[in-house]
């Protein structure tokens, strides 16, 4: 099995123009990509409004907080996605409807991006949340006494204050959301996985092209490592390490 | 404090108007929804039968999982380096990896290669390889594995080095020092974090559906391909992984509200 012919075979079945499947997979790791970014700034995004209102928000923001971080964080994302994609392309085709417009199909990207968002923002809440209570009160206090409106105190002093907190978690995130973006390829969206196992099942071949995709998910994984521990080493200049 | 000023200060007015929003969502969908499905007796049975399957995977890939991640955390944390090289490289791969990417890759390609071999087939293991739960519960197995050996290998780091050699000078052999003081401690350390890898765990099991195996996930696909309801297979799926996770999270508050704490 494993001799010499058959690593060609796989190679040339890998090959970037056809009949090698290679330009797929770069086109599916694209879409990975592209919707784990996507998906990554909306729940950045989500996150900062949700930490920022389960800190300082009313009793009710707080309360109605706490639902969605325990419901997204309590059922499983497949199940999420395809309550949200149906539920919003229904909800979103009513609405043109009723305004007399037509129907539309809503693109895989655009709710891929939008239903792995809305989790992410769940545990971006979580992870954000942490990182603000690591900020020392005295320094917000201090910039309250200077007289600073409560957005200038959290962008000149809470957000980059905690920012060494939030990394490391937040690197976490990602590396969540680029491997939940295989996850649409249950709901049939040509990401990474979706298109190895078509080529996969067209030639039959499972192990070269699932170990393929394997492969470039560990590279992204591993090239994003090194981003963060720039993106850290950036963050936390000027804090003390080791010591009181 | 009486019952009444318990449920006062965890009950302001605003609780009880959403709790009633709540229930009026609720009362909706039993009302205007369509639940006819769940009269059909084979969907009742189905429905019981996924419901287990979900929970005996979640148990069973659970417990298998940290017993293999015990030995892959404990040699990164203290074994040579032609152990925890390995063992290094196996928690990358899990964790740089989809999970649906290495379930498919044990189903399918696994799936594919038995066959060739003729006295695979003709081995007693043969009618258990050629169903997909056996392939579903290794790959969730190894992906415990794979997260929990990188949370163990923190753990048995985090042991104090002055506990190892106090054990020692007692004259605990290695293997007493091991089972009486290093283990104990580690899994000390990372039975907090156990209940919420445990729910983890239990969103990644639906995924299991995805290569045929009957789980409460692929007994709601089949109800909407039968009868082409959308919404309310899914409501339900929603609900019954809601209480799953409840009765999880409750069990381990439970667990560790018996365990002894250091009170210094």
């Amino acid at each position: 099995m494993a001799d010499g012919s058959a690593l060609s075979a796989s190679l040339d079945l890998l090959a970037y123009s056809p009949p090698g499947w290679g330009a797929n997979l770069l086109r599916g790791l694209g879409n990975t990509v592209l919707i784990a970014l996507g998906a990554y700034g909306v729940g950045m995004f989500l996150g900062t409004l949700g930490a920022f209102g389960k800190l300082y928000g009313g009793p009710l923001t707080r309360d109605l907080l706490g639902l969605y971080t325990t419901l997204v964080r309590a059922i499983p994302e497949l199940v999420l996605i395809l309550i949200l994609y149906f539920a919003v392309t229904d909800l979103v085709n009513q609405a043109l409807l009723s305004m007399g417009y037509e129907r539309i199909q809503i693109s895989g990207v655009a709710a891929g991006i939008m239903v792995l968002g809305v989790v992410q923002g769940a545990y971006a809440t979580e992870v954000l949340r942490g990182a603000i209570q690591s900020v020392p009160a005295g320094q917000i206090e201090a910039a309250r006494a200077m007289g600073m409106s409560p957005l200038l105190v959290a962008w000149r002093i809470t957000l980059p204050l905690m920012l060494p907190a939030a990394i490391p978690g937040m690197a976490n995130l990602w590396m969540i959301v680029t491997k939940d973006t295989a996850l649409l390829a249950v709901v049939g969206f040509n990401e990474l996985v979706q298109e190895s196992r078509q080529a996969a099942g067209t030639t039959k071949a499972f192990f070269t092209f699932f170990m393929a995709a394997g492969v470039l998910f560990l590279a992204m994984s591993l090239v994003s490592n090194q981003v963060f521990a720039r993106i850290e080493a950036w963050a936390s200049k000027g804090t003390k390490r080791g010591g009181i | 404090m009486t019952l009444a000023e318990r449920i006062r200060a965890h009950m302001p007015l605003r609780r009880w108007v959403l709790a009633g929003l709540g229930l009026g969502i609720i009362a909706y969908c039993v009302l205007a929804l369509n639940w006819s499905w769940l009269q059909t007796p084979k969907y009742q049975g189905m429905i019981v039968q996924g419901v287990w399957n979900t929970i005996w995977i979640l148990g069973v890939t659970m417990v298998l999982g940290f017993i293999l991640a015990i030995p892959i955390g404990f040699v990164q944390a203290a074994g040579p380096w032609y152990l925890a090289r390995p063992a290094q490289a196996f928690c990358t791969v899990i964790r740089g990896t989809p999970l649906l990417l290495q379930l498919w890759l044990l189903y399918y390609g696994l799936g594919s290669l038995f066959p060739l071999y003729p006295w695979i087939r003709e081995s007693d293991l043969w009618p258990i390889l050629r169903q997909a739960w056996p392939y579903a519960v290794l790959a969730l197995t190894l992906s415990v594995a794979g997260y929990e050996g990188e949370v163990m290998r923190g753990a048995f780091k985090g042991v104090p080095q002055g506990q190892l050699e106090a054990a020692r000078a007692f004259g605990m052999s290695r293997w007493g020092v091991f089972r009486r003081i290093w283990l104990p401690q580690a899994v000390a350390r990372v039975l907090p974090t156990i209940g919420g890898e445990t729910v983890l765990q239990m969103k990644s099991t639906p995924l299991v559906a995805t290569i045929t195996v009957i789980d409460i996930y692929a007994v709601a696909s089949r109800v909407r391909q039968d009868t082409f309801i959308i919404y309310e297979p899914l409501l339900l799926l929603a609900l019954v992984y809601l209480i799953i996770a409840g009765v999880i999270v409750a069990l381990f508050a439970w667990f560790e509200s018996r365990l002894p704490k250091r009170t210094a």
